[in-house]
């Protein structure tokens, strides 16, 4: 069906005049809103703003047209490596919805919040359990706001104990860009520690940079190319003899909950992206939640407020610490977020929170080994819930040698064409032609099936007919926007 | 194949540096560019800064990537390549004939442990 009658922009769509409404005369006195009456400098200088004119009707087309061509995980699948992009059960939406919820505000009579107070209290407790940590806080808005406060968290702990000199912090090379990036807002200095030919830490050259400036080491585990580290103990050891603290980042925790836990591996400091392992809306879909666990010590530094049981009432409670680092947040977070995650792990059950990870690696190693004769698996063997290939493999068209060779960035663009989002490309930067899949536990064998057949069909076509992976994609409203110029020369405004 | 140029010094980290006298021009290779695909931006530091060999003085920004531009030798920034503001571009037509920064090389013993030509050229296959 051909709906591009109103697929312009709404401004190519508005017709001067053409209104949608027709607002009652004004029964507030005419003089007294008159915007002349406004102070000058506040009055637009330049032309009126060109808002567009159009009917109800074509407003409506042209909004329910767009919305068709968004594609989230409630439309196909979507492997988006490092980005667990796992189903939101709608069941998580009914109960975040239900008044109790909705309409409390966190400054109305404490005993008029305990239902909110006790699942916070109690997602924390789960949060805590899964992670391995003696306590959480759910107030982060988001991973990376996680990670500052997590660092912040470190930071206070030095400071406190009048340990000045512990400015740097370890990162390795392959970590996820936001690492060493929420470390240079938390005022760290970043150091970073390069990865062996398996694709973990290498202990000699983390040995090089350890010493009594270091506020402690970043970590993901298994790490971004999916790979478990296995020296964790030893990364723990080495950096905990310099005085320095571990931070977990919680951005690959799908295939370890319920499996293993980052405080046994040694980790003082976690996130959680609530968003990703607990099954709440992600990307544009909504605001995300990164709550951050300490082992014991560390509690009393966990920003305001802070939520506890208060004994002597018998009933939860809010306070703000002076011992705490400060507030990161207004009130509680996103608390909507926090219901979701709750509802998600109630639904899950604790017997079950295992068997979605293991489901998890289940699938990646699935997809790795149907199609590693076809794309360049660089490291070979069991990977936890996602995986990376560097490319096509030479003899279907990949070799790098060539400068003509077909590239990630085709075979993405061509997925596209058979309903399948793209995977996460050229990320990480250890290789040049990465492509990062993550399938996560969700999907059905037909699903990883079908993928499958496809990414295989695109390798062949790389090899035998490689300009229609060049000219890719072909069944999408628009095919190739030219991406170097809309960074060069952006235009903001119509 | 990616160009390397003779009588270069060469980083692993693929910046290159041209000596001229006491000064030094710093840029990236022909090899980094072609690795970072069409350049979008480029983070300069400003004329009179301090460099230090081995620490980030600025940034590359491509559609593919962003890159710490890692300075090959230490000394004060006399000159930078503003061209580069409006035209990151230069750096995908010639990576070798637009240096990004010019320094005036407080420690030219640093230079020893760059690599010269060939062995940059090994490093790239």
């Amino acid at each position: 069906m051909n709906r591009t009658l109103y697929a312009p922009l709404i401004f190519e769509l508005s017709r001067k005049g053409r209104e949608g409404y027709s607002l009652p005369s004004d029964n507030l006195g005419q003089d007294k809103y008159k915007p002349c009456q406004l102070p000058a400098h506040l009055l637009r200088q330049e032309a009126p703003a060109s808002l567009p004119e159009v009917d109800e009707l074509t407003a409506a087309r042209h909004y329910t047209n767009m919305s068709g061509n968004n594609f989230g995980v409630d439309t196909g699948f979507y492997p988006l490596g490092s980005c667990t992009m796992k189903y939101n059960p709608k069941i998580n939406e009914e109960v975040a919805a239900l008044p109790g919820f909705t309409d409390v505000h966190p400054a109305q009579p404490t005993e008029t919040l305990q239902g909110s107070l006790h699942l916070y209290h109690h997602l924390a407790a789960m949060l805590a359990e899964v992670g391995g940590m003696h306590a959480f806080t759910l107030n982060p808005y988001a991973g990376a706001h996680g990670e500052l406060t997590g660092l912040m968290v470190i930071r206070t702990y030095h400071l406190r104990r009048g340990d000045y000199k512990r400015v740097k912090i370890i990162v390795p090379d392959s970590a996820h860009g936001t690492n060493p990036a929420s470390a240079a807002v938390c005022g760290l200095q970043i150091v970073q520690v390069k990865s062996t030919a398996q694709g973990t830490v290498d202990l000699e050259d983390l040995r090089t940079k350890l010493g009594d400036d270091i506020a402690g080491m970043m970590m993901t585990n298994p790490n971004t190319l999916g790979i478990f580290e296995k020296d964790i103990p030893e990364i723990a050891r080495l950096v905990h003899e310099c005085g320095g603290l571990m931070y977990y980042d919680g951005a690959n925790l799908n295939p370890m909950m319920g499996v293993c836990r980052p405080g046994d591996m040694g980790f003082d400091v976690m996130h959680i992206n609530l968003h990703k392992t607990f099954s709440t809306p992600h990307g544009g879909g909504g605001p995300g939640s990164g709550p951050v666990g300490v082992r014991k010590g560390l509690e009393e530094y966990l920003p305001n407020p802070q939520v506890y049981f208060d004994e002597v009432e018998q009933q939860y409670a809010m306070r703000f610490s002076k011992e705490a680092l400060g507030s990161i947040s207004s009130w509680l977070g996103n608390f909507g977020i926090l219901v979701r995650a709750y509802a998600y792990l109630l639904t899950l059950g604790h017997e079950h929170i295992a068997q979605a990870a293991k489901l998890s690696v289940l699938n990646a190693n699935y997809i790795k080994e149907q199609l590693k004769d076809y794309y360049e698996l660089p490291i070979e063997g069991l990977c936890k819930h996602e995986f990376v290939f560097d490319g096509l493999r030479a003899e279907y068209g990949g070799d790098h040698h060539d400068p003509d060779h077909a590239t990630t960035l085709q075979v993405a663009k061509r997925l596209l064409d058979f309903g399948f989002h793209a995977p996460t490309i050229y990320f990480p930067l250890l290789f040049h032609e990465a492509m990062m899949i993550e399938p996560t536990e969700n999907e059905s064998k037909e699903t990883l099936d079908r993928f499958i057949e496809v990414l295989k069909n695109i390798a062949i076509e790389a090899r035998d007919n490689r300009e229609s992976l060049r000219t890719a994609p072909h069944c999408t409203p628009i095919s190739r926007p030219d991406d170097v110029k809309a960074v060069r020369e952006p235009r903001f405004k119509f | 194949m990616a160009k390397v140029i003779e009588g270069y010094y060469y980083s692993e980290s693929h910046e290159f540096v041209k000596v001229e006298g006491e000064y030094g021009y710093v840029g990236i290779t022909d090899y980094a560019q072609e690795q970072l695909g069409s350049v979008v931006y480029v983070d300069m530091p400003d004329e009179g800064d301090e460099v230090n060999a081995g620490e980030d003085f600025g940034a590359v920004e491509s559609v593919k990537a962003a890159s710490d531009l890692i300075s090959p030798v230490s000394g004060e920034v006399v000159e930078v390549n503003t061209e580069l503001e409006d035209s990151p571009e230069l750096l995908n037509s010639d990576a070798f004939g637009n240096w990004i920064i010019k320094v005036k090389l407080s420690d030219p013993s640093e230079l020893d442990n760059l690599m010269q030509a060939a062995a940059y050229e090994e490093i790239c296959k």
